[in-house]
């Protein structure tokens, strides 16, 4: 079942639709069980688990509705996870103010976007008004 | 699935048993609010160890807690925040500043016992 994209052989696959709330729970969990197959030690694997509740409740918030796509991969050197979390909603406007601190356009602490880019090796965000939002992070084992 | 919330003598204590939705986190909110007008408590523990998560919303829920349950005149204590939650809410930026922090429940309790000594009890 293994496949190839970008130069990385994506081994694992799984997908979350995000609706409500309680979805947030089960990308969380799951993002948590697939991640433990690469013996990700405790830490990163509440590290992982965190920042994609964080962008599943992004996709509550302002998406609507979206899924997180979870894939372990391998690059030739390393194992790694990625997390996408993509929706169709309003989207950002001014992407450099979403990724400041403490800036939040839902009366929110305004650390969801930043904050996981701390968390994670890798953060990649692509949106436009209108066109929803797509963010894609990774992290890779050490 | 509903936070148990006990009364132990002038104090509450909601024991988190499982992960919490955010609308469970609200419904948690809400319960410790009232209960503790209803029990006259004192003092209010709330057990985070089970949670291996905790997120913007989670943390942003407990300081609320803290902070209305100060306004109705008890003390909060979060007790139990595991060592890699920890570090992932201080990665994320979090801070549960002016909130009391224990590391268990016997800590916490001991904490109460401290802000809220007995003998200011009728009769003690």
């Amino acid at each position: 079942m293994a496949r190839t994209e970008k130069g990385l052989t994506v081994k694992e696959e799984a997908v979350v639709a995000i609706n409500i709330d309680t979805d947030i729970v089960v990308a969380r969990h799951k993002s948590r069980e697939l991640a433990a197959q690469l013996g990700f030690s405790y830490v990163d694997l509440t590290l992982i688990a965190t920042a994609v509740s964080e962008l599943a409740r992004n996709i509550v918030l302002y998406g609507g509705a979206g899924e997180i796509q979870l894939s372990l991969v391998e690059n030739g050197v390393n194992r790694g996870i990625v997390v996408v979390a993509e929706d169709h909603g309003r989207g950002i406007a001014d992407i450099n103010r979403a990724l400041q601190d403490g800036y939040s356009s839902s009366g929110s602490l305004g650390l969801g976007l930043p904050g996981t880019r701390r968390l994670m090796d890798e953060f990649e965000i692509v949106s436009a008004p209108g066109k929803g939002t797509k963010v894609t992070v990774k992290k890779w084992k050490r | 699935m509903e936070v148990p919330v006990l009364k132990q003598g002038d104090y509450l204590i909601a024991s988190i048993q499982s992960a919490l939705s955010d609308q469970d986190l609200v419904q948690l909110r809400d319960s410790i609010v009232q209960k503790v007008g209803k029990l006259r408590s004192r003092g209010v523990i709330v057990d985070v160890t089970v949670l291996d998560v905790m997120d913007s919303f989670a943390t942003r829920t407990l300081r609320d807690i803290a902070h209305m349950i100060r306004l109705r005149g008890a003390e909060t204590v979060i007790v139990g925040i595991q060592p890699e939650v920890a570090f992932a809410m201080v990665q994320l930026g979090l801070s549960l500043e002016g909130v009391a922090c224990a590391l268990d429940l016997e800590e916490g309790l001991a904490y109460l016992n401290r802000k809220s000594p007995k003998s200011t009890k009728k009769g003690a």
